[in-house]
């Protein structure tokens, strides 16, 4: 047991840590910091950059770009990533439905998608939840009938996020109604741009526009969209939510936020004097900070373990990192909340997308706090989570 | 970065959880209870049989050199079985200040009788009003000659019953509260004008409140600097809390495990009531409360080496919050689950809930430490 970095670890740090000081675009990170959200091309902007200095797919495996990093340096990398802040690659396409294509998909599509993934050429939705399959994602009803060389799709998706920038979708299909509710469902990739596929926004409770209904009319797929094989969806579903375990617990975002409170809260005052002089808000601050270490320290055991032992089956420690992750950023936003009282209320009629520069800052944190309950409902929400701790750890 | 456990440190997790699988069960435990001072002269034997004891002290001075982990993994294994034995006071603190601060002649006057298991000590610290603050010493040490002498009352002194040696603070100069002007004395036990009061604690561990009464002893009683030892004790009683932090890990997972079992088989309405998702969810969250837990014991563990000394507080302050709000929850969530047979006596959980419960308020409770990583600036 050695629990301290070691001095290439640290080494490896410092030139991230350069990289994106001398990288990220200002204004990107200030609207990060504000906790705004960001145009398609500012996003896609420094996604190019990472892309060209070989760190857009650092965890795929090295004959498809990617870096060959240790999990430490991942997590090292992604820690810094997110402290900066600069925007995360895209999950969609570079954790999610890229390593379906390497692991599952021909030659061919390997070929065809995976370049345009790691530099963003297309930005990819994913169409999983239904209106009626949300933690029970296995009911899906979105039908793909086979009709000579071609897919023909029905349906309806929904909370698909950022849907409304997307080129491509990875799309889970019906397509035998007669197999069991697993057995019978189909991984097909199309495009967002085909005759028939209407996109329907959502406005959530922040006022803000990142998730979106998807409908499906008779949408024609060529025949080689398909993944893998037919009715094997649900498998390589199963594998892409897997896949990505120890970024769910995003330490680095809730860190970033919590120095953004401590610095806040030495110029807001309240009865006089700046907030962080008032011992029980102090008190607040320093549990969770805690909370945060102890969760660091659990994420760098789930890592180690990865690197030491392979990524296997899904590890049930992931579990943890959700729950204790999503419990964290929320009550990061809650003390935002705290810090700015009264001023939390004014609202910005234009949304938030940084358009508005006259608009003080503080208007993003009560919609900050409204948007981060979503953490605890998507990507399987902490009930399920506590479900898979029960039956996978405890054997219950 | 690495939280595997090495060849020698996993071999040592075998012996010492071997040795208390054979030796430990909850009968025999009561047993060991009910022996003089309340624990077991034999098992301690044992323990010092297998080098358990001399695991922290220099090879120089007999021991085996072993650092932080290594007492992690036999403070776990005493949590998991409940241990009685003064391990904690005799190894980790005494030993602490005779590690850090001992003449090479004290060392060879007090560490081979604790490596062999022939001699244990006890710290005689808390007093009346001090609560937890380690600088709030009203016990005196004045000079006469070249020795001390000793007045004052010390409380809740764990092993203070059975201890040959007692480890004293006491204040050379200055006010109650003052930080400097503060020594640690070696007191025979048996020496004139100490008195003790001796019982047993909530956890079923024995403690005693002593009085010194003109207690005399000669200047190589001294450990470190008589006037100027608060860092010192500070120190050693990091080192404990670590240790504390890693024996809750032990009893949070002996907890969760007998709780799980207790769920799996107690059945009513015709099913197991671990199959009830309300029972389930509150089982989960005792597993993340155990691992977070976990985690800052490690991470207290690491801290131990950390060269700043207000780095290395702060860090062992944060991990003993961690596993104070880590060890009520499980504590209190495994008596509830197991419903009316955890309030009895007969079982062994509601044993383990008193001896994490006693552990919070050892050496500075939750609030306590909160306080102090918020006063210290914070942890990120």
């Amino acid at each position: 047991m050695d629990l301290a970095f070691t001095r290439e670890e640290q080494a490896f740090r410092e030139e991230v840590r350069q990289f994106f000081r001398d990288n990220v675009p200002p204004d990107t990170r200030r609207k990060l910091v504000e906790g705004r959200h960001l145009s398609k091309d500012e996003m896609v902007n420094w996604w190019r950059i990472l892309n060209k200095k070989g760190w857009g797919v650092s965890h795929w495996p090295k004959q498809y770009g990617g870096t060959g990093w240790t999990a430490v340096q991942h997590y090292i990398f992604n820690e810094e990533l997110q402290a900066h802040p600069a925007p995360q690659p895209l999950a969609f396409g570079v954790s999610m439905v890229g390593p379906v294509i390497y692991t599952f998909g021909s030659e061919e599509q390997k070929k065809k998608y995976l370049p345009r993934i790691a530099n963003v050429d297309d930005w990819w939705c994913q169409g999983f939840s239904e209106p009626g399959s949300g933690s029970d994602l296995a009911s899906l009803k979105t039908k793909a009938e086979r009709r000579g060389d071609k897919w023909i799709i029905n349906g309806q998706k929904t909370w698909t996020t950022l849907a409304q920038h997307a080129d491509m979708i990875f799309c889970l299909c019906r397509t035998d109604n007669n197999a069991k509710k697993q057995m019978g469902i189909s991984f097909i990739v199309f495009s967002m741009k085909s005759k028939g596929v209407t996109v329907r926004p959502i406005q959530t409770i922040d006022g803000g526009h990142e998730v979106n209904e998807v409908f499906f009319d008779d949408v024609e797929v060529p025949i080689e969209n398909l993944i893998g094989e037919e009715n094997k969806g649900w498998d390589y579903a199963k594998f892409l939510l897997g896949n990505e375990r120890t970024g769910i617990a995003r330490v680095g975002v809730s860190k970033e936020r919590l120095r953004r409170i401590r610095d806040l809260a030495g110029k807001v005052e309240s009865s006089g004097k700046p907030i962080i002089q008032d011992a029980a808000f102090r008190e607040k601050l320093a549990a969770c900070e805690i909370e945060l270490k102890a969760l660091e320290l659990t994420q760098l055991r789930v890592v180690a373990d990865e690197g030491k032992h392979g990524k296997g089956k899904p590890n049930p420690a992931s579990s943890v990192l959700k729950i204790k992750g999503s419990e964290i950023q929320q009550t990061t936003t809650e003390l935002l909340m705290e810090v700015i009282g009264p001023f939390a209320a004014p609202y910005d009629v234009h949304g938030d997308d940084g358009s508005n520069e006259a608009m003080d800052w503080t208007a993003q944190i009560a919609p900050s706090y409204f948007n981060n309950r979503k953490v605890s409902i998507y990507g399987g929400s902490n009930e399920i989570q506590r479900n898979i701790i029960a039956k996978a750890v405890l054997g219950l | 970065m690495d939280f595997d456990l090495n060849e020698e440190q996993r071999l040592l997790k075998e012996s010492i959880d071997g040795l208390l699988t054979d030796s430990y069960d909850f009968e025999q435990r009561k047993k060991y209870m009910k022996e003089k001072g309340g624990w077991s002269k034999a098992v301690w034997l044992k323990l010092a049989e297998q080098g358990l004891l001399g695991l922290p002290f220099s090879e120089a001075d007999g021991g085996f050199g072993c650092g932080g982990v290594e007492t992690m993994i036999v403070m776990e294994a005493l949590g998991k079985a409940l241990v009685l034995e003064p391990y904690l006071a005799t190894v980790v603190i005494g030993g602490g200040f005779l590690r850090h601060a001992g003449t090479d002649a004290q060392k060879a006057a007090h560490v081979p009788g604790i490596i062999d298991g022939s001699k244990t000590l006890a710290f005689a610290q808390l007093e009346k009003n001090s609560r937890y603050d380690l600088f709030d010493v009203t016990t005196t040490a004045k000079k006469k000659g070249d020795g001390w002498v000793i007045d004052g009352e010390k409380f809740v002194v764990l092993n203070g019953e059975n201890a040959d040696t007692l480890v004293v603070t006491a204040r050379t100069r200055g006010d109650r509260r003052d930080r400097s002007g503060i020594g640690v004395f070696l007191v025979p036990a048996n020496a004139k004008g100490v008195a003790k009061k001796s019982y047993p604690t909530q956890d079923g561990l024995h403690a005693a409140d002593i009085t010194f009464t003109g207690v005399e002893v000669g200047a190589d009683a001294v450990i470190g600097n008589p006037e100027d030892s608060l860092a010192l004790i500070e120190r050693v009683v990091d080192e404990a809390r670590v240790a504390l932090c890693a024996e809750a890990v032990g009893l949070m997972d002996e907890s969760l495990k007998t709780t799980v079992e207790y769920i799996k088989t107690r059945k009513q309405f015709g099913v197991a009531i671990g199959s009830f998702q309300s029972l389930q969810h509150r089982a989960s969250d005792m597993f993340v409360a155990a691992e977070q837990a976990r985690s800052m014991s490690m991470f207290a563990t690491m801290a131990n080496d950390f060269e700043d000394a207000r780095e290395r507080s702060n860090a062992i302050a944060a991990a003993k919050v961690q596993i104070g709000k880590s060890l009520k929850f499980v504590g209190q969530q495994s008596i509830q689950l197991h419903g009316g047979i955890g309030m009895t006596m007969e079982a062994k959980i509601g044993h383990y809930f008193k001896r994490l419960t006693m552990i919070e308020n050892t050496f500075g409770d939750t609030d306590y430490h909160q306080r102090r990583v918020a006063d210290a600036g914070g942890l990120v």
